[in-house]
């Protein structure tokens, strides 16, 4: 099963390839991985996303826990969560494709935010399952790009994950 | 007062309380050894390879339980040392190791001698360090200590850029260390412990299974008196020998590939396992399909990492092991309830029918020097009281099998990661912590020459070790497999070219002797112990085709044994 995995980090150089190397070493699947300094700068916050089995996920936590640069470690999959990803999507956009680009960019609350002769650059952001609904909505049109961003999540409510 | 990055360093090993710091000088390392020329408070042990270095820290450490410390140049001073680091990771041992690396505005350049050896060890450290400024130092040191030896302890590893050992800062060393990120667990939960007393209680078929968690733990005499309290079975993992002593009747010897048939068979029909401190290495648990079949587990480890990672427990307890054994034993003294003393009696009667088909027999008659034989009187003349090195294969297997160790850290071997040339260096590290006691490192002819110029180490610090060496011409452990596994195709298991070893240890300035027949092994064994202020390298001609039983075959369960 697919688990979102939030870290906090402590924001120094090694962290990342310590978490990057753990899963490596220990075989584990890494599908997205998502990392940038929080309003704490000395506090990284990072987002896996994995799948695995319970056991897996169980092994996956307490290992990353054991890391000496984890300071917090939550798997956003077991509480209600918003997850989000960014997606930057360059297409092809002639005279004939435009209104039909444009027209998709609407209905997926997305933005065109760069324009040429021949193409459209989107942004769109929301859950993965939009943004692959996005792109096969997109079926007869000519796909020049795709950079995603990687999942990143926080749960509702009033509580924070740092308390 | 200002004092240099190297200075520092030497005052945060002296506030540390190290006494000895094993290593060898090069280029990134300089300004740290002129600083240990200047003083005398920390003593600098030379090696002659820098894997050396590290095992001595090691076995130090395995030794006394204090930190073991060593010092190496960048480059491959760095990379000879990751075997090192790599066995006591593995073994959850203590150690702090300093690499010297380039100076700072050449990192990242190619430069000589360079090599990112914080990424390099990061996989088999718990945890790693780059110093970025002298100002950090104290506190790197402070944190590098705490890391190395609270909760499961292990090695860690401090790179230091040349130019920052010859910068000046004010020393300050803390007294005190607070990292938001590590909080070992060190009480056990005692809601958890008082269910699995009453589990432990419940149980018509007991077996206790220990590891090295309570010989790191220093929990020897707690579990002593849990196991004596409780009157149940007890088994140690190759890394828990000396934890419970052999010589008493509960002990069933050591389990796993190489153990015991009683303990085996005894893990294997158990209803209720209470395994403390060990973590179900593949090498105890055989085949885990078939692994304690009927058993509710409890399992007591100071690391979660380990509970469930291999074997699905019912009750984890997550603590310090000799703190969880004193609530325990509070918890048992406290409650009514008692062991099922009919259902015991009926168990040890079979683990007693077990016991009698003597799985450790071997041909007491032979002609040939048996090594087992070797390993027995060795027990009986120093009363399995002496400190015990090995190195890896059928020697360390024969080791643990028959030396019987009565006290916990007697027994330095590494056990994880199985790294042949561990013994030497790991027994200059014993007697150099305990100079009047007998250390015998107990290795093979393949083994001992994977470090053996630290018999050079020996001449120069006067470390008077006692190396049984038992010859039969094969990597017998090698040879053992491809007689079982292979149709006795001996690929490259054999050497055609070994040195005299007398010889060869006596041009390094020690005692060597040769033994061929079984009736000269006893009086050699006690010539060799006798020589308090000598080494002496004792090359045993062994029976060259003896294998070591009993075994479980790789993929089977452990009630599915090999006997003789």
């Amino acid at each position: 099963m697919r688990h979102i995995i939030s870290i906090l980090l402590e924001n120094e150089s090694g962290a990342l390839s310590r978490v990057a190397g753990l899963f490596s070493a220990r075989a584990y699947n890494i599908e997205s991985l998502s990392v940038a300094p929080t309003d704490d700068p000395s506090l990284s916050r990072m987002t896996i996303v994995t799948t695995g089995t319970d056991e897996i996920i169980e092994q996956i936590s307490k290992q990353l826990n054991k890391l000496v640069d984890v300071v917090k470690l939550i798997d956003m999959t077991a509480d209600v969560h918003i997850e989000r990803e960014l997606m930057l999507i360059k297409v092809s956009a002639t005279d004939g494709e435009r209104d039909e680009v444009k027209r998709l960019v609407d209905i997926f609350n997305g933005r065109v935010i760069d324009v040429t002769d021949t193409t459209y650059t989107i942004e769109i952001t929301g859950n993965g399952e939009k943004l692959n609904a996005f792109m096969e909505a997109l079926s007869s049109i000519t796909i020049v790009e795709v950079v995603r961003s990687g999942l990143i999540g926080i749960g509702r409510g009033e509580k924070s994950s740092l308390s | 007062m200002e004092l240099t990055g190297a200075e520092i360093i030497i005052q945060s090993l002296k506030a540390e309380g190290v006494e000895h710091v094993f290593g060898y000088p090069g280029g990134a390392v300089l300004h740290i050894y002129d600083a240990f020329y200047k003083q005398d408070d920390v003593q600098h042990i030379l090696v002659r390879h820098e894997q050396g270095a590290t095992h001595a820290a090691d076995g130090y450490a395995r030794a006394t339980g204090k930190p073991g410390v060593v010092l190496v140049t960048s480059g491959p001073g760095a990379t000879n040392a990751v075997t090192g680091i790599a066995t006591a990771y593995m073994d959850s041992i203590p150690m702090v190791v300093i690499t010297g690396q380039v100076p700072k505005h050449l990192i990242g350049n190619d430069a000589f001698q360079e090599v990112d050896s914080v990424g390099i060890t990061r996989p088999v450290v718990k945890h790693n360090f780059l110093i970025g400024d002298v100002k950090d130092i104290a506190t790197v040191f402070k944190k590098a200590f705490y890391v190395a030896t609270t909760g499961r302890p292990g090695p860690v590893v401090i790179d230091i850029p040349k130019d920052i050992t010859a910068a000046k800062y004010e020393f300050h060393y803390p007294s005190e260390i607070k990292m938001r990120s590590y909080h070992p667990t060190v009480k056990g939960h005692i809601g958890q412990i008082k269910r699995a007393t009453e589990l432990i209680l419940s149980a018509e078929r007991p077996m206790i299974y220990t590891g090295g968690g309570v010989i790191l733990s220093n929990a020897s005499e707690q579990l002593t008196s849990f196991a004596q309290k409780l009157g149940y079975p007890i088994t140690n993992t190759l890394m828990g020998l000396g934890a419970y002593p052999a010589n008493d009747k509960q002990f069933l010897g050591m389990l796993g590939m190489h153990g015991t048939y009683e303990a085996n068979m005894g893990m294997h029909h158990c209803d209720v396992l209470i395994a403390i401190g060990a973590r179900f290495d593949d090498r105890v648990t055989g085949n885990l399909e078939k692994f304690c079949p009927d058993a509710k587990i409890v399992h007591i480890d100071v690391d979660p990492a380990s509970i469930s990672k291999n074997v699905r427990v019912d009750i984890p307890i997550v603590g310090e092991v000799s703190q969880v054994l004193d609530d325990f034993l509070k918890v048992l003294d406290s409650g009514k309830k008692e062991p099922n003393v009919s259902a015991l009696e009926k168990w040890w009667a079979q683990i007693e029918e077990w016991r009698s088909q003597d799985c450790l027999k071997y041909d007491r008659a032979s002609e040939l020097v048996k090594p087992q034989y070797v390993i027995e009187q060795l027990h009986e003349i120093t009363k399995g009281d002496a400190f015990v090195t090995s190195d890896v294969g059928q020697h360390q297997m024969w080791a643990a099998q028959y030396y019987g160790f009565n006290k916990p850290r007697r027994w330095i071997n590494s056990g994880g990661l199985g790294t042949m040339g561990f013994g030497l260096p790991a027994a200059i590290g014993v007697q150099l912590a305990y100079p009047d006691e007998t250390v015998v490192c107990i290795t093979g002819e393949a083994s001992i020459q994977m470090c053996i110029q630290e018999l050079s180490t020996c001449k120069q610090y006067g470390l008077p070790v006692k190396i049984i060496c038992l010859n039969n011409g094969y990597m017998g452990m090698v040879r053992q497999w491809q007689e079982f596994f292979y149709e006795k195709r001996y690929a490259m298991s054999y050497f055609d070219a070994l040195p005299d070893f007398v010889a060869l240890t006596e041009s390094y300035g020690h005692k060597g002797i040769q033994i061929a027949n079984p009736a000269d092994v006893r009086g050699a064994l006690e010539e060799a112990l006798g020589r308090k202020d000598e080494l002496v390298f004792m090359d045993f001609l062994t029976d060259r085709t003896e294998n070591v039983y009993p075994m479980i075959p790789a993929g089977a369960g452990l009630n599915e044994m090999i006997l003789v």
